[in-house]
């Protein structure tokens, strides 16, 4: 879905989430404890969000939320960016966008 | 109540229990005096006159007939004796069978009064609409078969476990080849994630169950975090038991286990966030008026995170052990499976000791 993809591409990391979701939150979390701020968007305060939800499990995500896009392209869920952290590939994907605090 | 074995062995069939065994434990007692006169008919006689008979003790009963005097070999006094103690050993039977009855059957009452009270509770409940209602028994048939086949698979589990750090002890202390040793610490590492694999099957079924640690010994569950071990608490065990490590071994498992505490946190506070999401859920609304239908359905929708959460939780133990044997030489490996294993087992006998310390007296 071009909306997705558009939105994937406009930041160095973004996040497809809802509001509700505790896991989201958790990624959230994670991302702030590593000096990141991705851009965030609700699924579930967007028209659109049910289109986009379709698109991004389209594109292989399982939850469809949380959706993780670094560089433009898809890491994944919870599981591939928890996999990639512990085995130090996230942080180098990272580094480009860590926000300065 | 207890039923020692030796004396009463209640049978399956409720309240009867075989004569045939209190029989051949007579005949044993009869052959021990030393008398092969006394045929196997008075023996089943003598057995069922005991059976029917009241609880007092009727000392008119066995009168010596003149069967039991063809025994001029041996003195009256010890035949009296022994069957003296026969009767006594059939009186306790009797008790202890009659005890074991009542207790059955306050039981059996206390199932009635319960399938009454849940029977009532059905009808009069503001569970209204099918869904929950009519799929109330039924879940709970289906949690309590995945408990229990998840509890005999943990059993089972736990055997193989054991065998395998007896095979990792004695594989290191002889001289293999690193070769052998690495298939060793490979079938370790699998039979962990075998544990996982299970876990994520029951969760689905219960998932406080997983989350309460139930299988698990009291000291485990103390330490227990989102349904298991901490995997940076994990490393602090483990890490002390696989010196000496090289600089470039000691960098990289410092940045694992500051890997794991960041990931340990992210998961903390969005189970957090989930407790304040469905404590508000449940919370909403005015309370007091006795109806809660809507609430309660919403806490549930919000509750299934949780079986995410408890698999999450998991990876993250399976990526943890993962990354470890990545960094770790073979030997290394199998000298932390071997910690592990063995730090697993000290908690099991702590919760044994503490269970059973000796307490002041009341």
């Amino acid at each position: 879905m071009d909306k997705v993809t558009r939105l994937a591409s406009e930041k160095g990391v973004v996040l497809f989430s809802k509001s509700s979701c505790c896991m989201c939150y958790a990624v959230k979390i994670l991302f702030q404890e590593l000096g990141v701020t991705p851009m965030v968007h609700e699924l579930d305060q967007d028209p659109e969000g049910w289109e986009m939800e379709k698109a991004l499990m389209r594109l292989g995500c399982n939850g469809p939320v949380p959706a993780i896009f670094i560089g433009g392209k898809l890491v994944g869920s919870t599981n591939e960016v928890m996999s990639l952290h512990l085995s130090r590939g996230l942080m180098p994907m990272l580094k480009p966008y860590q926000t300065l605090c | 109540m207890d039923f020692p074995s030796t004396q009463f062995v209640p049978s399956r069939t409720m309240g009867t229990y075989e004569p045939i065994h209190q029989i051949g434990m007579w005949g044993e007692n009869f052959k021990s005096i030393g008398n092969a006169n006394i045929s196997a008919s008075v023996i089943v006689d003598v057995a069922n006159k005991l059976e029917n008979e009241s609880e007092t003790t009727s000392h008119e009963m066995l009168t010596p007939s003149s069967k039991h005097d063809q025994e001029a070999s041996k003195p009256f006094d010890k035949v009296q004796r022994r069957l003296a103690q026969n009767r006594e050993a059939a009186r306790k039977s009797r008790l202890r069978k009659k005890a074991y009855v009542q207790q059955l059957e306050n039981s059996r009452l206390k199932l009635i009064q319960l399938e009454q009270e849940l029977e009532h509770a059905r009808q009069q409940g503001p569970y209204v609409g099918g869904g929950l209602e009519a799929g109330l028994l039924g879940i709970s048939r289906a949690v309590n078969s995945g408990i229990a086949a998840f509890e005999m698979k943990y059993e089972r589990w736990m055997e193989e476990q054991n065998k395998n750090m007896c095979e990792l002890r004695s594989a290191l202390n002889a001289q293999i080849s690193d070769i052998e040793l690495r298939i060793l610490v490979e079938s370790g590492m699998s039979h962990y994630f075998e544990l996982f694999r299970l876990k994520s099957i029951v969760a689905k079924a219960d998932v406080f169950y997983v989350m309460s640690g139930t299988w698990k010994t009291s000291a485990e569950r103390f330490f227990s975090w989102i349904g298991g071990f901490r995997p940076s608490e994990l490393l602090k065990v483990l890490v002390p038991q696989i010196d000496p490590l090289t600089d470039q071994q000691i960098f990289e498992v410092c940045n694992l286990k500051q890997s794991c505490q960041q990931a340990e946190d992210a998961l903390s506070q969005g189970m957090e966030k989930l407790q304040e999401t469905v404590s508000a859920t449940l919370a909403s609304g005015q309370m007091g008026q006795g109806t809660y239908v809507p609430q309660v359905a919403m806490a549930m929708e919000k509750l299934e995170a949780l079986v995410c959460f408890v698999n999450q939780a998991d990876h993250l133990r399976q990526e943890t052990l993962q990354q470890m044997s990545y960094i770790l030489t073979t030997r290394q490996s199998a000298r932390g499976l071997l910690a592990l294993g063995e730090y697993t087992q000290r908690l099991q006998a702590l919760s044994t000791l503490w269970a059973n310390r000796p307490r002041e007296p009341a």
